[in-house]
């Protein structure tokens, strides 16, 4: 028995390190791990030598359109690794947030130009014209910047401005 | 097999659709770059948020039903969409203004959904919140801006407010299925959440220096399926190429 379980968190571990070669495809320098978007992975016996992966996932927001092509990405990893029978499942709850983005991510993020989300964002109210965050310029570290919308490139960014390098920025709006 | 249920999560399904439908009329014609992409950002949570409930609603329904049957193969006297929001766009003051008339109606409906004795219900609501939220903050710097902005700029929001103000009482008056759920805590109750809508809108009216209508005549109808003469030609559009080629896929 002792020997089975030793095996199944071996074939985990493996999961898991596939699922690191997975990246997000509108921010391709995080893989899915750095996202926080991989909630749960349970084997399942399958046949009388195989497993089942099931993954757990869960979108950043409802309407993003990366979760098809990363979903099907996932599965294609796992069947070059050998995996034939592969559940991908969708949960809502709890509901995804920026917290959940790990810190080696969020360090990716900013060399690739994107502002990462600060610890606990702090407007994330529906109070109109608040006071913004102090977002750090990607580029030149400097905190003279201000925001120009709300939204930005992709549904989990807004978009940013440094006063000082006058370079524009993706900044992860808070969530 | 909970009718009522279904009934509930297409209601709110369809409102999602129907307003993230609206709401993509706008992409590439936005007032600037920015906002353009800010409405078809909102667009796009509406129309997942609408998938959300879609997919619930099939596994609900069985028979073969999926989100794009119910999304593509249903007719208007089906759809149980607000009335508010299939009227068309109208300009920028129009629908920033119904945006947030919508948002903070949702943003007070999923604030309560999300506590729902039906598990799937509450985890829709509690993910759609965090984007409803910022849509609540998005729209209302919109009115504000624009009623304390220019003659211009305010006579439009105040003859936005004539052209829409009579579609959001529907909001508040609940059909059957909204009635059968309260019952058990599935759903919410409307009129428990209208005084605080009402607070919220006279909140950023004031600071846009408009005021609420006086009382005014409710037009209602869409939670029952009887909608205005606009949802036929949203649907002609979004349903056009499943009906005419069964099936397509991307």
């Amino acid at each position: 028995m002792t020997i089975l379980t030793d095996h199944i968190k071996e074939v985990k571990h493996k999961i898991w390190s596939l699922l690191e070669t997975v990246n997000d495809p509108e921010v391709p320098v995080l893989s899915v791990i750095d996202l926080g978007i991989i909630r749960d992975v349970q084997i399942e016996q399958s046949g009388a030598t195989g497993y089942k992966p099931i993954i757990s996932i869960t979108p950043t927001y409802s309407g993003c359109p990366a979760m098809d092509v990363i979903s099907m990405q996932i599965r294609m990893v796992l069947l070059e690794a050998g995996f034939t029978t592969i559940e991908i499942k969708q949960v809502l709850s709890p509901a995804w947030t920026t917290e959940w983005m790990s810190a080696e991510g969020k360090d990716k993020l900013k060399a690739y130009g994107i502002a990462p989300p600060q610890y606990k964002q702090a407007v994330c109210t529906p109070d109109a014209f608040q006071a913004e965050e102090a977002i750090q310029c990607p580029q030149c570290n400097s905190w003279n910047t201000t925001m120009v919308s709300q939204f930005g490139s992709t549904a989990c960014k807004a978009l940013y401005k440094c006063e000082d390098c006058k370079e524009p920025f993706d900044y992860f709006k808070c969530h | 097999m909970n009718t009522s249920l279904i009934n509930y999560t297409l209601h709110l399904a369809d409102t999602a659709l129907v307003m993230g439908h609206r709401n993509s009329e706008w992409c590439g014609h936005g007032p600037v770059l920015e906002q353009d992409i800010a409405i078809s950002n909102i667009a796009l949570d509406f129309i997942g948020q609408a998938r959300n409930f879609y997919q619930y609603a099939a596994s609900l329904s069985g028979n073969g039903a999926t989100e794009d049957t119910l999304a593509y193969l249903r007719d208007v006297q089906d759809f149980k969409n607000l009335l508010i929001t299939e009227i068309p766009n109208g300009d920028w003051a129009q629908t920033t203004l119904r945006q947030f008339l919508v948002s903070s109606y949702q943003y007070y409906l999923y604030q309560q959904l999300q506590y729902s004795t039906d598990e799937q219900l509450a985890a829709i609501a509690a993910k759609s919140l965090k984007e409803v939220t910022y849509h609540v903050r998005w729209s209302s710097e919109w009115v504000i801006r624009l009623g304390d902005g220019t003659e211009e700029s305010h006579q439009r929001l105040l003859k936005a407010v004539d052209e829409i103000w009579n579609f959001t009482g529907e909001m508040f008056v609940p059909a059957a299925y909204e009635q059968e759920l309260n019952t058990n805590k599935t759903g919410v109750d409307v009129l428990a959440i209208q005084p605080l809508w009402l607070h919220k809108v006279q909140e950023v009216f004031a600071e846009a220096t408009i005021s609420i209508p006086a009382k005014s005549f409710i037009q209602q109808g869409g939670k029952t399926g009887i909608h205005t003469e606009y949802l036929g030609y949203i649907l002609a559009e979004m349903q056009f190429l499943q009906r005419a080629y069964p099936g397509a896929e991307w």
